[in-house]
């Protein structure tokens, strides 16, 4: 089992939602983030001042997949979150010991 | 003799002058952060019941009452006494002298209201109650008392002010420098960021003022007649035009046009009109509004070069548009317009001019000094702003033990 966790730009969310149900992802955790990469920031300006804003607002999504299905997930993910402009985001990877279904009490895959 | 007309529009004016200070809370509680939200409309809110009481026992009588000098109001009239439900001779003849009285202190109230822009996200909420009680006695009542009340000396002068524009605008933008001057500024001033937190809030505060604006405005003319549809009218092509000259020239300076600065701009053009509502045509309201919205934008600007944490723009709205405002009447006055005003510059008077000069200065003098030292007394007494903790947690919590939002 892996843990994907992407951080992509707001609007592009519907999209990357869509691609992961046609591989039959079986779910994901989505929250309203906000931070800086790379990109920095952006200026907001009130009565003519402008404020730096360090963090930006971001979508951090989470699912959770069998081991076989992360390079397609993750290629989904690439492919529709991309906009070719700074700030498109990031995906990390990484490993998941367990997982428990609470309400049948299934655990590892079939959790999932 | 009473007229019914006109005692209907007065009090129904009343009302609407009434309803913008929780509109000006609204406008200010958008423009601050989530923390002091609450403290922001407080600070305005309970000045409509504080200064209500201080009117009704003696403010009133001192803003109003038998002339002493030139300078004030006696306090025959304390508690009301003697203003009842016939007119009185000297004010608004056609209407009860009470619902003259209610109209005055709906004045009376937004006024300090609107200093309290200045200070807001760092007052301390029981030295702010002290400092209304003394600003509503001894800044405002003596200037109202010179410009509007019976045997008053700016009146006699042949100031021309309408609705208000030395009174409520200038005296509160002066007030308000004086303010910033003496209150420190507040933590992080320069290095962290002062962000509205919720400018659809404030855009309704702004709909609220407009509207209620006609009230003071047109009210102004204490009878429902030509003079009020004119004022109603000039006051609106201000707002209007100043909305679009100050949106343009953000536009221009900084490429985006914001709903803060179209907000802002329609508030200046209120306050610019509001000394010549009366005594000008559309057309030169639409100067009036337009030069507004663009010096107004200036004088905020000017702020961050000065230095100083007014934090919601007093100064530059309301002391630069005032100050503009009455300087305009002297200029585009007409008795074309209102035969019991007088011309301006324009209309081969120039002597008007240089008397809306001497009352703006004297406002400006008066206020300023007088608020200074009553800001300086209370400061040393009891203190300004709340402490450094209580900054940083918000006023919200630490001065009224509640929260605006709760998530």
């Amino acid at each position: 089992m892996k843990k994907i966790e992407a951080i992509i730009k707001p609007f592009k969310l519907d999209e990357v939602k869509e691609g992961l149900m046609e591989i039959d992802v079986k779910g994901m955790t989505v929250t309203e983030v906000k931070g800086f990469g790379r990109q920095k920031g952006h200026t907001e300006i009130y009565r003519g001042a402008e404020y730096r804003v360090d963090f930006v607002p971001k979508i951090k999504i989470e699912v959770i997949v069998p081991a076989e299905l992360v390079s397609q997930a993750v290629k989904i993910i690439e492919e529709r979150a991309k906009t070719g402009q700074i700030g498109d985001g990031k995906i990390f990877v990484s490993s998941l010991e367990e997982a428990i279904r609470i309400r049948t009490g299934e655990s590892g895959k079939e959790a999932i | 003799m009473i007229n019914g007309g006109d005692t209907a529009f007065i009090l129904f004016s009343s009302a609407l002058v009434m309803f913008m200070t929780p509109g000006l809370a609204l406008f200010y509680g958008g423009m601050v952060r989530s923390k002091n939200v609450l403290a922001t409309i407080m600070q305005s809110f309970i000045i409509i019941g504080l200064v209500t009481v201080i009117w009704v026992l003696w403010g009133y009588s001192l803003a109003f009452g038998p002339d002493v000098g030139g300078i004030v109001g006696s306090l025959s009239w304390f508690g009301l006494r003697g203003v009842g439900l016939s007119p009185s001779p000297d004010y608004a003849t056609t209407i009860p002298h009470q619902a003259f009285m209610i109209f005055q202190c709906m004045f009376a109230v937004i006024t300090p209201a609107l200093i309290t822009g200045a200070f807001a996200e760092r007052m301390k909420f029981s030295s702010l109650m002290v400092f209304i009680v003394l600003w509503s006695t001894l800044v405002y009542a003596p200037l109202a008392h010179w410009v509007w009340g019976s045997g008053g000396w700016l009146g006699k002068l042949g100031a021309l002010d309408f609705a208000g524009g030395t009174v409520v605008h200038i005296s509160s933008g002066v007030s308000a420098l004086a303010a910033v001057l003496i209150i420190a500024k507040r933590k992080g001033y320069g290095r962290e960021q002062f962000i509205p937190h919720n400018l659809p809030m404030t855009i309704t505060g702004t709909a609220i003022l407009w509207f209620g604006w006609f009230g003071f405005n047109a009210g102004s003319a204490l009878a429902s007649d030509g003079l009020a549809a004119g004022a109603f009218v000039t006051t609106h092509v201000a707002a209007a035009t100043a909305s679009l000259t100050w949106l343009f020239a953000e536009w221009i300076l900084h490429d985006k046009p914001t709903t803060l600065g179209a907000a802002s701009g329609a508030v200046a053009g209120l306050v610019a009109i509001t000394p010549a509502a009366g005594f000008v045509s559309p057309i030169s309201a639409l100067i009036i509004g337009g030069l507004a919205g663009i010096i107004c934008y200036m004088g905020v600007l000017a702020k961050s070069k000065l230095g100083y944490d007014d934090s919601l723009d007093v100064v530059g709205i309301h002391g630069v548009g005032g100050t503009w405002g009455a300087l305009a009447t002297g200029l585009f006055a007409s008795t074309a317009v209102n035969p019991g005003g007088a011309d301006g510059l324009f209309y081969g008077n120039p002597g008007q001019l240089w008397i809306q000069f001497l009352s703006v200065v004297a406002t400006i003098v008066f206020a300023f000094v007088m608020t200074f030292i009553i800001l300086k007394l209370l400061d040393a007494i009891m203190g300004l702003k709340v402490s450094d903790e209580e900054e940083v947690r918000g006023l919200d919590i630490t001065q009224h033990s509640e929260a605006g939002y709760s998530l």
